[in-house]
């Protein structure tokens, strides 16, 4: 009774291209928002926020990345990690070699330089698709991840390229306690969701999405193929990088190439697959479904199968756990948690008249 | 009638086309006038969506030329053609499965609209304004089409019949010049072939946009069409007004079969 | 002259250690259209189990370690396990999704391969272990006494049994029954199915023949750098190597796996000092990536051309 639409009559075409078209999702919306926003950062302790919270953020906005070249423009990644390292490289270095370089400006100029890497990466996804794509994405991973290795200029000389992020001062302000590292955080994570959103429901979206469900059509009504893809290349790859620099700057504080490993690019591109491909909020549910499912196994695991087995079985429980879920959804449910979300909602709306 | 038939618009000389070693299209001219509804018959395998792929760049022809509005086409890549004015269907249904009916009629629009994607993201001024202003003349089109009750549906959960019409509605949204259907009518029944021809007709009418059409029901083609080309294996084997073509001694023997 | 050709040849043996990854994916993908990332962990799943089986048959049993029975047992007991893993595969993994997007049965064999990672290290531990098939790793007298170049008796060795499976798949392909119905499966599943041949069975077939040819490659991996979670990243390399050779070819299989295991020897040796080294981990995607610019086709493959 409490979830309809009836009564709400579009009169304007803005009125029903809003993404929020009903008006309890809307409210639903700013309720959040004031939670995270607000509640939350007075409220957690700093475990929950150094430990859960920020990276969901942090990671959320890499998969917005990851679903904006895949789930929206049908370009498989396997190298996601690697422009995430090459957002933290760059913001590290343009802040450590321009004096005075303000934080969001060198957040925006990371993001940017992944763009670029992102682009020259991207190039092959003009001649090639699907899986030779993949294998091809898994060049950018390794070799990008060897350079920040090899070459010291980029770590500024440290051994083995580990890096320690420079202080977070804006305006004056430095950001220090993990409160206002997490609303730091929230704040450019929900602009740029926003900023994802508004691009996937416009032109620019629907493009992606043309040339995802069929390339030639796509053509034959005037998309330029090369435009679109390699536009959603540097999109998808300024969001990584944009979310690598955060990973370090708000998040862990020192970082090495190693740390964006294979691995992590596939933790992103399973946040999509648990999430929902092509969907941005999926993309949040995801980044804490990931987040969140090993602090819950190696909590539960010790419970329920006795402490004696060591830390080497809990790990390779959660290889499994995770190896599962991802085949059980890709079997049940390949939209994922957004689309579940969707169907209860679409419940509710009937509820309590189903017929 | 209000419509006239004008000059040459589409001019095709001595195409070939070739994949590897099996000959698609062989030493083939027709033209195409303005405002005119030309189809292409003949039988499975002739050729047929060949040529319409030749026309907007999907294939590029091994020999011949192409003239577009009298001047000598360069090889042209498909959104060049599109670019151009020709907008077409597909024989089996190209629509983009993972998207509403608004959005995939919406894509037609798409060389219409002149925002980048700067100001999509932040959808304020110019680009909400083009939306809105595109999305008027798309649900024209859907009102024309007489798909309004569907428009937020999914593309995939439509049956066949629809599927085609809302692909006609992503050809006609952009606006074309030329508008090439590659069987529209195939899989309908009497009464949604109906339909799809007044659709055509009164596309043709109205805007007075130049069909190329490919059907196999020789009824419709036969009422609808003011010339006919009939193509056998690659081949021009007539070509016409209706009449003309229908009494094509080559064009019988193709159909019906000779004993040799 | 003689280091050149040192490098080379090692360089090639090793690339017959890649092609006999790049196999499995070759056979897998042929029969159901699946690119089975999964393969790397399914030889590094192979090898962990024959080892653990070495490791615990002579207690159970009460025989000498070095005995060529407990070689053989385990041998055979890891194949079984591959045979169990193949049709597990198929039912839990592969039937579910049968006409999906192959990008989402890519996807799932991504999961596949934690779920396989995951059970092998659970079962037998995450310790490095070393295999020993017998064969030691030294130079050939003969060729270093007159030739003064250094090939490795145990990469002779890895390349004579890559040639043997690849001799006795091709029989299998050309000559029996299973095999037959195989490359009609390959052809198009739709048809084989309407003329009766038993898809699933033959999905499981293949799954186990994979598994087999990645026992093999396990071991011989194995027995050259240990075994250990390091093994599937090696595997890895397998996918360039797909890259140049096609998806569906046997031949391109091979000379794929030459082509990578020379040029990245070569590479590393000629051009790796002037950039810091440890250009292997690359070099190979790489390689694949410009290749696919001028023949996205592959070495082998066939051009596809988009009807619409």
């Amino acid at each position: 009774m409490l979830y309809r639409e009836a009564g709400q009559f579009k009169a304007t075409y803005a009125e029903d291209s809003q993404i929020f078209p009903i008006r309890q999702d809307k409210i639903g919306f700013w309720v959040l928002m004031l939670v995270f926003g607000v509640a939350v950062p007075l409220l957690s302790n700093e475990y929950w926020l150094k430990a859960i919270l920020i990276p969901v953020l942090i990671f959320s906005l890499a998969a917005i990345g990851l679903n904006i070249l895949t789930g929206y423009a049908g370009q498989l990644s396997l190298g996601s990690a690697a422009f995430m390292a090459v957002g933290a490289f760059a913001a590290y270095n343009f802040i450590l070699r321009i004096e005075g370089m303000p934080f969001l400006v060198a957040l925006v100029l990371a993001g940017l330089t992944a763009a670029l890497v992102g682009i020259m990466f991207g190039l092959p996804s003009l001649r090639i698709k699907g899986f030779y794509l993949a294998v091809a994405t898994l060049a950018a991973q390794f070799f990008i991840v060897w350079a920040l290795v090899k070459f010291p200029w980029f770590s500024n000389n440290s051994s083995s390229g580990v890096v320690t992020a420079q202080d977070v001062t804006i305006l004056g302000y430095t950001f220090v306690t993990p409160e206002s590292k997490y609303v730091l955080t929230f704040l450019i994570v929900a602009l740029m969701a926003l900023l994802a959103k508004n691009m996937v429901r416009s032109s620019t979206g629907r493009a992606w999405m043309a040339v995802r469900d069929m390339d030639v059509a796509a053509q034959v009504i005037g998309f330029r193929l090369m435009r679109t893809k390699l536009l959603a290349f540097a999109v998808s790859s300024f969001y990584c990088g944009v979310a690598g620099a955060l990973y370090a700057y708000t998040y862990i504080g020192t970082v090495e190439p190693e740390g964006f490993n294979l691995d992590l690019s596939f933790k992103i591109l399973f946040m999509i697959i648990i999430g929902g491909v092509g969907s941005i909020m999926g993309s949040f549910l995801g980044a804490a479904f990931i987040v969140l499912l090993p602090i819950f196994l190696d909590n539960v695991v010790p419970v329920i199968f006795g402490d004696s087995l060591g830390a080497g079985f809990v790990s390779n429980f959660q290889l499994i756990v995770f190896g599962g879920l991802i085949i059980f959804f890709l079997i049940v449910e390949p939209h994922g948690l957004a689309r579940l979300w969707q169907i209860a909602k679409e419940k509710l709306r009937l509820w309590p008249f189903p017929h | 009638m209000a419509r006239q038939i004008g000059d040459v618009i589409v001019d095709l000389q001595n195409i070939s086309l070739r994949f590897g070693g099996v000959k698609a299209l062989t030493d083939i001219s027709f033209n195409v006038k303005e405002h005119e509804i030309r189809s292409i018959i003949g039988p499975n395998g002739a050729g047929k969506s060949s040529m319409l792929n030749v026309i907007n760049g999907v294939y590029h022809p091994q020999e011949g030329q192409i003239f577009f509005k009298g001047a000598l086409r360069k090889k042209m890549e498909p959104h060049e053609a599109a670019e151009q004015g020709i907008a077409r269907t597909f024989q089996n249904i190209a629509l983009f499965k993972g998207m509403t009916v608004l959005d995939n009629i919406m894509t037609g629009r798409n060389l219409k609209m002149k925002c980048n994607f700067l100001q999509h993201a932040l959808y304020w001024g110019a680009a909400q304004k083009e939306e809105i202003a595109h999305r008027i003349k798309v649900e024209e089109v859907i009102e024309f089409l007489e798909i309004q009750d569907i428009r937020k549906t999914p593309v995939g959960r439509l049956p066949y019949g629809l599927q085609k019409r809302v692909e006609l509605a992503r050809a006609l949204a952009a606006e074309p010049h030329i508008l090439l259907l590659d069987e529209p009518m195939a899989g309908m029944n009497v009464e949604e072939k109906q339909d799809m021809c007044r659709f055509i007709l009164d596309v043709n009418d109205h805007y007075g946009t130049t069909i190329v059409l490919i059907e196999h029901d020789m009824g419709v083609v036969m009422d609808i069409s003011d010339r006919v080309v009939v193509l056998d294996y690659g081949k021009k084997i007539g070509d016409g007004v209706p009449e003309e073509v229908k009494n094509n001694p080559e064009v019988i023997k193709a159909y019906l079969g000779t004993s040799h | 002259m003689q280091f050149f050709i040192e490098v080379l040849v090692g360089g090639l043996l090793s690339g017959v250690m890649y092609a006999l990854v790049a196999l499995g994916f070759v056979l897998i993908y042929k029969a159901s259209g699946v690119f089975n990332f999964a393969q790397g962990a399914m030889v590094f799943f192979a090898a962990l189990t024959f080892v653990g089986f070495q490791e615990v048959l002579p207690g159970w049993l009460g025989l000498e370690a070095d005995s060529s029975v407990v070689f053989w047992l385990a041998f055979l007991l890891a194949f079984i396990a591959m045979i169990v893993l193949g049709i597990a595969t198929e039912r839990i993994v592969l039937r579910p999704l049968v006409n999906q997007p192959h990008i989402t049965l890519f996807m799932a064999t991504i999961g596949l391969t934690y779920v396989v990672e995951g059970l092998a290290q659970m079962t037998w531990g995450a310790n490095v272990r070393g295999l020993d098939l017998g064969i030691v790793d030294e130079p050939i007298a003969w060729l270093m006494d007159n030739y003064e170049i250094g090939v490795s008796k145990f990469d002779l060795f890895a390349a004579g049994v890559a040639a043997s499976l690849v001799a006795l798949l091709a029989l299998l392909f050309q000559y029996t029954k299973v095999g037959r119905a195989l490359r009609a499966v390959a052809d198009d599943h739709q048809a084989a199915l309407s003329i009766g041949i038993p898809l699933q069975t033959i999905w499981r077939v293949v799954w186990a023949v994979a598994g087999f040819v990645a026992l093999v490659a396990g071991m011989i991996w194995g027995a050259r750098n240990g075994v250990q979670f390091a093994l599937t990243f090696t595997a890895l390399k397998a996918l360039p190597v797909l890259i140049l050779g096609g998806f569906t070819s046997v031949p391109g299989a091979i000379v794929g796996g030459l082509i990578i295991g020379a040029s990245e020897k070569l590479a590393e040796v000629y051009v790796g000092p002037f950039v810091g080294g440890g250009i292997e981990g690359w070099f190979p995607y790489m390689l694949a990536l410009a290749f696919l610019l001028v023949r996205p086709e592959g070495l082998f493959g066939e051009k596809h051309i988009d009807r619409v």
